[in-house]
C-alpha cells in the first residue's frame, strides 16, 4: 500500500484575484499524476467552490487534498462564522453573499450544492463563531 | 473549427496562446458556479464577465476559447493573465445572443 500523497494549501481571504490558485494547482498535481480527466475536473470544480466560499465567508481558511489509491479527499477548514442552517446552505439558490460578490459573478447560491453534485461524499462540519470542516471524497474506482 | 479561424470570421483576438485549439460546442453564462459546473471542455464559453475570476474558472473548465461579447474588453493585466495560463479570449461587439447565433453556424 503506498502513502497517500497530500497537498495542502492556505486560502487567502484577503481578495479575490488569488482566489483559485490552489484549485488550479490541484489540477495540475492530479494531471501530472496521471488521473482521469472527469476525477480532475470534479475535484477542480469542487475544490474551486470551496475555495471562493472560504473567501466570500470566512475570511479564507486552510484546504488539503489527499489523493489515495481508492479515492481524491478534499478538505477544507476555516475559522469563519459558521452555517446556521446546513440544511438551507445546501438549496441551490440559497445565498448569504454580499451583493458585492454577485457583481463578480458569484453568490448564485451554487457553490455548497455543485460540491455536492460533483463528489460522491460530503460531510460538513460547522458551528456558528467556531467554523466550519467540510470533507468531500472522489472515488477513483 | 479551430480559435485561431474565429479571427476570420469577425471576432477580436484578446489573447490566444493556443490557436489551434478546436472548439466543439457553446456555453453562455455570467455566473461562475454555473459555468464551472456546466460549461463543456473545449466549448466556446460567452460571458460578458472580464475579472480575474473568468481566468481561474477558465482554467479549470477548460474551455476551448473565452468570448467576451456586447464589446466587454480584458483589462491588460488579466489578459497576461490569461496569456500565462493558456487561457484564449476572443471578443465581439455583438451582444451575447447574436454572438451566440453567429457561432452556431460557425461550429455546427
Amino acid at each position: 500500500m503506498t502513502e497517500p500523497l497530500v497537498f495542502r494549501f492556505n486560502v487567502d481571504g484577503s481578495d479575490f484575484t488569488s482566489a483559485g490558485q490552489a484549485s488550479v494547482h490541484v489540477k495540475k498535481n492530479l494531471r501530472e499524476l496521471g488521473l482521469p480527466p472527469e476525477i480532475i475536473r470534479r475535484v477542480s470544480i469542487a475544490m474551486y467552490e470551496g475555495e471562493i466560499n472560504m473567501v466570500i465567508h470566512a475570511n479564507g481558511g486552510v484546504a488539503e487534498v489527499i489523493v489515495s489509491e481508492d479515492a481524491v479527499e478534499i478538505v477544507l477548514k476555516d475559522q469563519g462564522p459558521g452555517i446556521p442552517n446546513v440544511e438551507q446552505a445546501m438549496q441551490e439558490g440559497f445565498s448569504t453573499a454580499p451583493s458585492s460578490v454577485q457583481s463578480l459573478g458569484f453568490g448564485a447560491g451554487m457553490g455548497l450544492p455543485n460540491m455536492k453534485r460533483y463528489t460522491d461524499t460530503m460531510e460538513i462540519e460547522t458551528e456558528v463563531g467556531v467554523g466550519t470542516t467540510i470533507r468531500m471524497k472522489i472515488f477513483l474506482k | 473549427m479551430t480559435v485561431r479561424e474565429l479571427l476570420e470570421q469577425g471576432f477580436t483576438e484578446v489573447t490566444i496562446p493556443e490557436p489551434d485549439r478546436e472548439i466543439r460546442g457553446a456555453y453562455m453564462g455570467d455566473l461562475l458556479s454555473w459555468v464551472m459546473g456546466r460549461c463543456r471542455e473545449d466549448a466556446a464559453w460567452l460571458t460578458i464577465m472580464s475579472n480575474v475570476n473568468v481566468i481561474a474558472v477558465a482554467s479549470l473548465a477548460n474551455p476551448a476559447v473565452v468570448v467576451l461579447t456586447e464589446g466587454v474588453t480584458l483589462p491588460d493585466e488579466i489578459r497576461i493573465l490569461a496569456e500565462s495560463k493558456g487561457v484564449n479570449v476572443v471578443s465581439t461587439e455583438l451582444p451575447s445572443y447574436e454572438a451566440a447565433v453567429e457561432l452556431s453556424k460557425l461550429i455546427s
